[in-house]
């Protein structure tokens, strides 16, 4: 996608909000879920037409979980690390997806085509461990079965 | 349609009211995120195809319906009026319930729930434990009304407070009776609601504002979730109610952006309100105005805490403020703020409804009504329950969670969320209050409860809750930022086993500091997990300092897998199995663990059939 287009979309998600301070973060995240990131071009833009000096933008950006400032991979792979699923053996589904997909947390492979998250609590404990993969809830998850489910995503 | 008085009102719920009664059957199938999660959406579409297929009404016999609690069993199916109960259904159960159940009345043995203590069969919702011993006054109508009508929620008498208020109370009189009633903040602090209402109320100013706080952030807890996604206009009638007794002209309902289901259904929700005259100029043709919108919150924790959430709304990071001023006097913008939780303006309309009176007959001497959990993790019966306070934690944990899967032992639950404490055992039959839950070194919270059993090593579920808290941790003041993180460091190093003596005692100096010093509710709490769990754990404290040992066999540092020689039958499932090839053997050879090589996922110890892999 061109430069341009890019910061037409963006201008298009601008117009629905009103001018000033309180627009600034449902912006960003509609941003974000257009495009899975926040790049510098956004950021300037939205700094210049909100009037929001861009380090306040920047430091918005950066303290909210739900940014990101780098792009994100084909298939998103999520572990929830929330209380109940950590009590029910979280962590070892997770170092099953670092070892499976060779990245750690947080991290988006070579190609693009995995990021692996981990979530505080997707809300659904009775199923828990949860790993979800582009929205797709994987439940009872155990270590042994995380290769399994992520060979499908290709 | 819009409501041009409250006469108008009272004629269209009546009517509305002798609809919703008059049809006899009813499938209410849950479609609340758990219940999604296990596959509702196609159960419910295979409803629509076998109910069309069948040539009767989609409309009137299908209730797709918000959270019904018992997430565990999901998706869960009930129909009425007689409210058979049916859990786990598959869409290839849809035809059968059409035609045995719907059809001739007869009941499906198959898919009742099994009582997993005495096993007996359980035909009706009222007789299966997880539910008769709940007292669902929030969070009854859930199962019962379609979340995108507001049809349903006014048959069921939705908006009749409102209309009291409106018709024969002034501000002063409603204030009076949330203060009578005894409600307490259900977000987790328990200020008096009456009175931080009168607070702002007292405050003069041309602009005041109301606010939802749905940031239900805490790791666990979805209670806030399912409310907002199966009986919106409760919050919203209680929003109305409060903007009315305090003066406020604009209300805001702060939600999770990872909720999307419950903005959805507020969205949809905060329409119909507005077509049908209860949001917006003039509310049912009174001189009062009010209107609600929605403020998504991008993912912070302590975006919870009422000044952060108010700069988050203002676009700022959501980083808290000193106190005072509070936001009664200098909220949002400026202007005076009153911010409740989810739960608390849920209570709102009950309490106009039924009166103070009766609703403080419910609960303890200083908490008084029902509070709602989400009680998850080691416990049979996961889910949503409401109970009324002062019910004591064995009787959740045992009675309605139906104790601990697998036989195991009972070791903690943890309440409160991240700012709250472990109880054990011994402390199973206190009351559940505010007060009681705070002496025993918790606190009440926003109503995670999260059991766990003697698998779980309770130095790691401290080290999980600090390394959540440094994370979420806005970084504003030090004792917090910094404080938290030593924390976090030294809980660490014991559960690599290079814990040393002394260790404990530097925990409880550094928290009695981080409580003492930090800014805000988030700091202040912090040390809770340390606190209670060395207070109640402390022998597992020691065997990780002294004895490098983790007896629940959870930190990875301090035990090694070990096949037994004797139990071994060099079936190979383990050899296969391991990620890194880390096992050795041969047919007829016992294995051998290359310890070398082992990275303790654990997945032999899972797979192998006859338990021959140990911790030692």
């Amino acid at each position: 996608m061109k430069n341009s287009e890019v910061i037409s979309e963006i201008d298009d998600i601008l117009e629905q909000y009103p001018k000033g301070p309180e627009s600034l973060l449902p912006v960003l995240e509609d941003i974000q879920e257009r495009f899975n990131y926040l790049s510098e071009d956004a950021l300037k833009t939205v700094s210049e037409k909100l009037q929001i000096p861009l380090n306040q933008v920047y430091s918005v950006s950066t303290f909210y979980n739900v940014f990101s400032l780098e792009p994100k991979g084909k298939y998103i792979v999520q572990v929830c690390m929330g209380t109940a699923c950590h009590v029910r053996g979280a962590p070892a589904v997770l170092e099953e997806a670092e070892r499976f997909l060779k990245i750690k947390r947080g991290k988006t492979s070579k190609d693009k085509k995995y990021t692996l998250e981990t979530v505080n609590c997707v809300g659904a404990c009775a199923l828990g461990p949860i790993m979800i993969v582009n929205g797709k809830y994987h439940g009872h998850m155990v270590a042994n079965n995380v290769k399994k489910i992520l060979k499908e995503y290709k | 349609m819009k409501f041009k008085d409250i006469e108008e009102f009272k004629v269209k719920q009546k009517e509305l009211a002798k609809d919703f009664e008059k049809v006899n059957k009813k499938i209410s199938v849950c479609a609340g995120t758990g219940c999604r999660a296990s596959g509702s959406l196609l159960v419910i579409e295979a409803f629509k195809n076998e109910i069309k297929e069948k040539k009767l009404d989609v409309e009137l016999l299908l209730k797709e319906t918000g959270c019904h609690g018992f997430c565990e069993r999901g998706p869960l199916v009930v129909i009425y009026p007689e409210k058979i109960f049916y859990s786990k259904v598959k869409p290839e159960d849809v035809p059968e319930i059409i035609q045995e159940t719907i059809g001739k009345g007869n009941v499906i043995e198959r898919l009742l729930y099994e009582d997993p203590q005495t096993k007996e069969k359980i035909t009706y919702e009222n007789n299966v434990t997880f539910y008769n011993s709940q007292d669902r006054y929030i969070f009854g109508k859930n199962g019962q009304i379609d979340p995108t009508k507001i049809e349903d929620y006014i048959a069921l008498d939705g908006y009749r407070a409102l209309v009291k208020v409106l018709s024969n109370m002034n501000s002063e009189q409603v204030i009076d009776e949330i203060s009578k009633s005894g409600l307490r903040g259900r977000g987790g602090a328990g200020f008096p609601t009456g009175t931080k209402w009168k607070l702002c109320r007292q405050e003069n100013s041309d602009i005041k504002y109301i606010i939802c706080n749905g940031d239900e952030g805490d790791p666990g807890a979805f209670m806030d979730r399912s409310l907002l996604e199966g009986n919106p206009h409760s919050i919203l009638e209680g929003m109305i109610i409060g903007a009315y007794a305090i003066g406020a002209c604009k209300g805001y309902i702060y939600v999770r952006r990872e909720y999307p289901l419950a903005v959805k259904h507020l969205k949809i929700a905060i329409e119909q309100a507005r077509e049908w005259g209860f949001l917006g100029k003039n509310i049912l043709g009174t001189d009062f105005s009010f209107d609600i919108e929605i403020f998504q919150g991008a993912g912070a924790f302590v975006c919870g805490e009422e000044t952060g959430l108010l700069a988050s709304i203002e676009g700022k990071t959501g980083e808290p403020r000193p106190r005072p001023p509070y936001p009664a006097q200098k909220g949002l913008w400026g202007k005076p703020t009153n911010i409740n939780n989810v739960k608390t303006w849920a209570n709102v309309p009950l309490i106009i409804s039924k009166g103070a009176e009766w609703y403080s007959k419910i609960g303890t001497k200083s908490s008084k009504g029902t509070m709602i959990f989400s009680l998850v993790g080691k416990v049979n019966n996961t889910g949503l329950i409401e109970v009324p306070m002062g019910i004591t934690l064995r009787e959740i944990i045992f009675g309605i969670g139906g104790g601990i899967p697998n036989g195991k032992k009972f070791k903690a639950v943890q309440t409160g969320g991240p700012s709250g404490g472990c109880i054990p055992e011994s402390k199973l039959d206190t009351p559940v209050d505010y007060e009681e839950l705070m002496q025993l070194g918790s606190i009440m919270g926003s109503g995670g409860m999260i059991v766990m059993d003697e698998d779980n090593c309770m130095v790691d579920v401290a080290r999980y809750f600090l390394s959540f808290l440094v994370e979420e941790s806005c970084g504003k003041c030090t004792p917090c930022r910094e404080g938290v993180y030593q924390l976090y460091k030294i809980v660490d190093r014991i559960t690599k086993g290079e814990g040393e003596e002394g260790d404990i005692e530097l925990l409880e100096e550094l928290s009695e500091t981080i409580k003492d010093a930090s800014l805000c509710a988030f700091g202040k709490t912090a040390p809770n997990p340390v606190l209670s769990t060395i207070r109640y754990f402390h022998d597992e404290y020691k065997a990780h300092i002294v004895d490098k040992k983790c007896p629940a066999g959870v930190c990875t540092a301090l035990f090694e897998y070990r096949i037994d020689p004797e139990l071994c039958t060099a079936c190979g499932i383990c050899r296969k199995n391991c990620p890194v090839n880390a096992i050795e053997g041969e047919k007829k050879v016992a294995h051998v663990i290359i310890q070398e090589k082992c990275t303790k996922c654990g997945i032999c110890y899972s797979v192998c059939p006859f338990d021959a892999i140990k911790k030692v």
